[in-house]
């Protein structure tokens, strides 16, 4: 269980609150309005901004002081999610080892998880060798070896086509259930959450609301949900 | 908190290298002071003063002056060979600043070519010694850093504005008064300021085509105080004297010269109109005496020393090898010291460690080397610390410049791939060799090709500390120089160019391979 206790986000001109439980195993969608503050709250999570007050906290467990490398998640940025001066290979050794020293069982398990999202030759290439959509799953492969509790995604596919993009939560769906993560997702569009996630998180007026069930939210939205879709 | 692993490393790092800086600049200067103490500055020094500003002054403005038609010149003209002139104009820089005296004596020197043609008209000989002298050379070392600062300014305004000019059929004096003028007002101060502090710490110069009452600056009476009169407290006192002259200007023309002054990117095409007629027969006549004013020199020393190669003056390899050596070390030590500041400023945003970074800017050579001389006095003998001292002085001065270099790229490479490092705990050594060494590799080739340069040609500090038998290369040109063996001096002077150049372009290679 992911827990956000009492937690403050500020910046200049910015605050954001937030005070919620995400089940352990839950698939949910973070949608609201632009500048709302739903990648500052994934940062927080992910430990590259430190909350002004509050805690979070997983299985009960304080994460606040952790680095981000040592929080028991993965996180996938909107872009940047490969080092374009490594090979696909060596992007997803660095999941496992920072120093890159792979045992022959670690390699073993690059090749596999390459193939697994279907990137089964692409190993020695560079990202910039790779479509926007093999990058992308590329970054799911990383995450799916790194097998972190927590998988965080802050619109990694916001760039790709609707069908693409389509493929990609599928692929998502899937890595989820292997690694048996918590998946929350940024994303700005409703199908997205409806297609996705079992919960959905509302960011809006400077508050994180809990997760609601993402059906029930949609059929009787709030007016600050409303205020979003202009519905 | 949010990067508390790995960042505490450089973090300390950064503070520890900023202190040292600190402690290199202010802490030499301090020693100065504490020993020039009440001592009072004679007409002579003050002399040295107004000569150092008057000199300071013509030199950046007639650099700036000139370098206006040339920028423009080579803004708005294409011909074959642009490409090659716009990247010589780079190379004064690193080229070892007694190599272009000696160049500037081969055509202006007594029996130089300037003076033969004089001499064939019938006129009397000029003596290139004094005012005219120190600003000639000058002129001819920071004329291709200016035409370069302000090109940049001419290749930066938009294409558009050029195209929107001509539509509105704006003639060249309605150009220049609504898009050149405006450009030109930001950038030439930043020209004049750089020139300007470049000539105040000018030592090399003064040292050979200066000197006596009427041509003597404040960092060549430091050195005589030092090493003829053995008068510790003056040259302290002058050594005060100039660190305030020198911080002044930086601090004055701080805005101005954030900029630095040489970068990639002059090789962009642009639609700037040439207006055709005499404006064109201008243009190619400024090109041709601007190329001619800074190779004719440099092709007479290459020349005469070419002849002197067969016949190498005894020493000669010792002196390169200990430049060769001091070149290496102080490379290391200031890139690795550039590259720790920069990142710590490219994580964090560091205030003092940025002012830190640019502190030696306000140092020069002379200044450092009087208060390292004044501080280790009591223990060892000046001559058994030369290389050292010359090392850490090379290093000291030529960091700002390796820093601005780096923290561009190291700021972009933060905001690119930081978080993605951080996610992956990726820190210390392996951050080092997986994202740090990989994405700045060319800045740091090219920042250690210029330290590199910079500090094979350096005359400062090495006069105060050499000994008779400790000359590093461009000492002991300089040497061959005061002994009238000329063919001798241009000879080591060209192994002196060849060396320098081929450091710088090893470094930038390897930056550039490492990159791709």
């Amino acid at each position: 269980m992911l827990h956000l206790d009492h937690l403050l986000l500020t910046e200049p001109g910015f605050a954001l609150s937030a005070d919620l439980t995400v089940p352990k195993g839950a698939r949910v969608a973070v949608i609201g309005p632009s500048g709302a503050g739903k990648s500052t709250l994934l940062n927080a999570i992910a430990g590259f901004m430190a909350p002004t007050a509050g805690r979070i906290l997983w299985q009960g467990a304080d994460l606040t002081a952790l680095p981000p490398g040592d929080r028991p998640l993965t996180i996938l940025f909107q872009d940047q999610n490969l080092f374009p001066h490594l090979t696909v290979a060596q992007n997803l050794g660095l999941g496992l080892s920072p120093r890159l020293r792979l045992s022959a069982d670690q390699h073993k398990a690059i090749d596999r998880a390459l193939d697994r999202v279907g990137l089964a030759t692409l190993g020695p290439r560079l990202p910039s060798q790779l479509s926007g959509g093999q990058q992308g799953r590329a970054a799911l492969a990383r995450a799916l070896l790194r097998a972190r509790p927590m998988l965080l995604l802050d619109e990694p596919f916001a760039a790709l086509g609707p069908a693409l993009k389509a493929d990609m939560l599928d692929l998502v769906s899937e890595v989820a259930a292997e690694t048996e993560a918590t998946v929350l997702m940024v994303t700005h569009d409703p199908t997205d959450a409806k297609r996705f996630a079992d919960q959905t998180i509302l960011v809006a007026d400077g508050m994180a609301r809990p997760p609601q069930d993402t059906a029930e939210l949609f059929q009787n939205p709030s007016q600050a949900l409303k205020d979003y879709l202009g519905s | 908190m949010a990067s508390r692993a790995g960042q505490v490393r450089p973090a300390l790092g950064a503070v520890a290298i900023a202190a040292a800086l600190g402690g290199v600049t202010l802490g030499t200067a301090f020693a100065v002071a504490l020993q020039a103490g009440s001592f009072a500055l004679s007409p002579a020094d003050w002399a040295a003063l107004r000569f150092t500003i008057l000199q300071a002054a013509l030199s950046s403005a007639l650099s700036c002056a000139l370098a206006v038609p040339v920028a423009r010149a080579l803004a708005r003209r294409r011909f074959v060979g642009r490409g090659l002139l716009v990247t010589l104009m780079g190379a004064p820089f690193l080229l070892p600043v007694i190599v272009a005296v000696l160049g500037v004596l081969a055509v202006f020197g007594r029996s130089g070519l300037f003076n033969d043609l004089l001499a064939l008209l019938g006129l009397p000989r000029l003596s290139i010694y004094g005012l005219h002298g120190v600003v000639l050379a000058h002129v001819f070392l920071n004329l291709p850093l200016a035409t370069r600062m302000i090109l940049q300014g001419w290749q930066a305004i938009p294409a558009e504005r050029f195209r929107l000019a001509q539509s509105l059929s704006m003639g060249p004096g309605a150009v220049l008064r609504h898009l050149e003028l405006p450009m030109l007002r930001a950038t030439l101060p930043g020209a004049a300021v750089a020139v300007f502090v470049i000539c105040l710490t000018s030592f090399a110069v003064a040292l050979t085509l200066g000197g006596g009452p009427g041509a003597t600056t404040v960092e060549l009476a430091i050195y005589q105080a030092l090493r003829f009169d053995f008068d510790p407290a003056r040259a302290a006192a002058l050594s005060a004297l100039q660190f305030g002259l020198c911080a002044g200007a930086v601090a004055l023309g701080w805005r101005a010269l954030q900029a630095p002054g040489f970068g990639a990117g002059l090789g962009r095409r642009l639609a700037i109109p040439a207006p055709g007629g005499w404006r064109r027969a201008a243009d190619a006549l400024v090109i041709v005496l601007a190329a001619g004013f800074l190779l004719v020199p440099l092709g007479a020393v290459l020349w005469r020393g070419l002849w002197g190669l067969s016949d190498l003056p005894p020493g000669l390899g010792a002196a390169l090898a200990r430049s060769v050596s001091v070149a290496l070390a102080s490379t290391l030590l200031t890139t690795s010291a550039a590259l720790v500041l920069a990142l710590a400023v490219a994580a964090r945003g560091s205030r003092l460690i940025e002012v830190a970074a640019m502190l030696p800017l306000a140092a020069s050579a002379l200044v450092l080397g009087t208060g390292l001389f004044l501080i280790l006095r009591p223990w060892v003998r000046a001559e058994d610390v030369a290389l050292p001292v010359t090392i850490l002085v090379n290093a000291t001065l030529s960091l700002p410049f390796v820093y601005r270099l780096i923290l561009p790229q190291a700021q972009a490479m933060q905001a690119d791939f930081g978080r993605l490092a951080d996610s992956l705990s990726l820190t210390g050594t392996a951050r080092l060799r997986w994202l740090v060494l990989p994405r700045l590799s060319r800045p740091l080739g090219f920042g250690a090709g210029i330290a590199a340069a910079l500090s094979m040609g350096d005359l400062g500090v090495i006069t105060l500390f050499a000994g008779e038998s400790g000359a590093t290369l461009p000492l002991y040109v300089h040497r061959l120089m005061g002994a009238y063996r000329m063919d001798a001096a241009a000879a080591a002077a060209l192994i002196l160019v060849a060396v320098s150049f081929a450091l710088f372009a090893l470094f930038d290679l390897w930056g550039r391979r490492a990159a791709s």
